[in-house]
């Protein structure tokens, strides 16, 4: 478990201390994937390499499995560096290093593992990250997606207990960003691992992620289980970022809702009432007419979940809403 | 065509061509030696101690710097003469291949310092912050990661320096330094064979285009970019 007590990080700028992140409390739980998201320059960055105290916290504490570990000497915070585990946005692999040597080279670093050890485990990840037969190749030669996997595999090495993602697929096409979002998905899953992932994509946090932390002017503005704030988003940040993954034009969906008719409602489904043939059968009961002004049926992780933006003339209302409340239809009159 | 050698280079004596190529091969590769081995720790320390690197030391790096600049900024012709005093003392004269190499050391280091720093900064600070964050020492980046990663880079500036080392090396002939160059100002200079100018000119010339292709040759054999 990762506690954020009250941490804070400014930076000197001239003699002016310039925050960077403002006194944040924040915990993020064993084994889950943990997406902290925010636009460039809001304080994402800071965030994570507090964990790992690549920036040390100017003020506050924190707490990894209890134990505080701002107050670590030199030599502590090495050892407990190789138990976190961090991949970049730009792979930050050495160029003058293969693949297998690029992988065994946090464990060389550590000066406790034998060769054979290490050559077995680089053997291991290599399968794991399917680039066995890259072994022998150096980082110029692989295409953006095989870096990434390296580096996946190179922060697996020493067997951490968290790992911290910087914008990992930022750096990828859509294709490779979705297999190493599903490499991620699998570590987490076989390894138990503590994934913190930050991003600017809202997409990258709705396929993987369990919590997000919304960010923004170095600020937590925003926190919870992803399939709450990604269909219930309540900053204008956040609600920004849902309709830029959804590609939804804000101004465009409110001239759409004023040409309408009627009441306008916004319907959540999520889990099995996804796939539930539930509005013919609440129009019929309730002699509603409606039509869809806009929709959009996918996945929060591994849950389905469809949000549908109708307009309702007609018939008892009050017996719809209650017919698709009783349904486990989260239900939003917008107008 | 022997007729012919010998009316167009009556002057040269081929025996002492060769012995001073030999002489200027000596202080070219004793000094480079010397200058990398100094050279090298020095650009090492000034990266290190830069602004925003891993050892940030702005008064060690001011004074460095400072020393670096002196060294560099001083006239080789004038440093192989400011020099003598000292040279002598180290190593009891200050003429022939011997007393050249001090003087030649001193102008060689500090250029390669400079170049070992600037092909360090050249490294991505990607690579060294994810080194750190796997847990690794100061020297361990230093050795597993920054030298590795500027290898290409400080080869060629090995190039480069060996290559001012040969203009410099046949400069230290005005001091009697021994080589090529003293030959081309004993003879080629000051007795006006022409000949042995050429020669000399020629060889300098064959010696320094070896240099930069080896040089050039290394320096690609171990980019992986």
């Amino acid at each position: 478990m990762i506690v954020f007590d009250q941490v804070q990080k400014s930076y000197q700028v001239g003699g002016r201390a310039i925050p960077a992140l403002h006194p944040t409390d924040m915990t993020i739980e064993t084994g889950e994937v943990f997406g902290i998201v925010g636009h460039s320059g809001a304080g994402k960055s800071t965030l994570v390499r507090l964990i790992n105290l690549l920036e040390p916290p100017t003020d506050g504490r924190i707490l990894i499995d209890d134990e505080n570990i701002t107050h670590y000497n030199a030599a502590e915070l090495r050892a407990f560096r190789r138990k976190v585990g961090m991949i970049f946005q730009h792979f930050n692999l050495l160029s003058s290093k293969t693949v297998a040597d690029n992988i065994a080279f946090p464990m060389k670093l550590a000066g406790i593992y034998s060769k054979s050890e290490i050559r077995d485990r680089v053997e291991e990840l290599l399968a794991r990250v399917s680039l066995t037969d890259h072994a022998n190749k150096y980082p110029s030669q692989l295409s953006g997606g095989q870096k990434q996997r390296v580096g996946i595999a190179r922060a697996l090495a020493c067997r951490p207990t968290i790992l911290l993602c910087d914008e990992a697929t930022s750096a990828l096409d859509p294709q490779t960003t979705q297999s190493v979002l599903k490499l991620l998905a699998d570590i987490n899953r076989e390894l138990g691992l503590t994934i913190v992932l930050i991003t600017h994509e809202m997409d990258v946090v709705r396929r993987v992620c369990d919590r997000v932390a919304v960010m923004d002017a170095g600020r937590v503005v925003e926190m919870g289980p992803v399939s709450e704030v990604f269909l219930h988003p309540q900053h204008p940040t956040t609600r920004d970022f849902v309709f830029e993954s959804e590609s939804i034009d804000s101004e465009e969906l409110q001239e759409d809702l004023q040409k309408a008719d009627g009441r306008i409602m916004r319907l959540t489904f999520k889990g099995d009432a996804t796939y539930k043939p539930l509005l013919g059968s609440v129009a019929r009961e309730s002699g509603v007419d409606f039509s869809i002004l806009s929709g959009r049926i996918d996945h929060i992780k591994d849950t389905p979940y469809g949000q549908l933006t109708l307009s309702l003339v007609g018939g008892d209302l009050e017996v719809a809403m209650n017919a698709l409340k009783a349904a486990d239809v989260h239900v939003e009159v917008l107008r | 065509m022997d007729a012919l050698m010998d009316g167009l280079l009556s002057n040269v004596d081929w025996s002492e061509i060769g012995w001073a190529s030999w002489d200027t091969l000596v202080m070219v590769g004793m000094s480079l030696l010397f200058s990398v081995l100094i050279g090298l720790p020095v650009g090492v320390l000034l990266f290190l101690f830069g602004k925003r690197q891993l050892l940030e030391q702005p008064v060690a790096y001011a004074v460095l710097s400072f020393v670096v600049n002196v060294l560099r900024s001083v006239p080789f012709i004038i440093l192989l003469i400011v020099m003598i005093p000292f040279t002598v003392m180290l190593i009891g004269t200050s003429l022939g291949v011997a007393g050249a190499i001090p003087p030649l050391v001193a102008g060689g280091a500090p250029f390669f310092a400079r170049l070992v720093e600037t092909s360090l900064r050249e490294v991505d600070r990607g690579i060294i912050e994810a080194t750190q964050a796997m847990g690794a020492s100061v020297k361990q980046i230093i050795f597993g990661a920054l030298l590795p990663e500027a290898l290409p880079g400080i080869i060629a500036g090995i190039t480069v320096t060996a290559i001012t080392l040969v203009s410099y090396a046949a400069m230290s002939g005005v001091i009697g330094g021994g080589g090529l160059g003293d030959l081309a100002i004993r003879f080629g200079y000051q007795r006006f064979q022409t000949d042995v100018m050429v020669i000399t000119v020629a060889l300098l010339v064959i010696f320094v285009q070896v240099l930069q292709m080896a040089g050039d040759r290394l320096v690609l054999y171990f980019s992986r970019k």
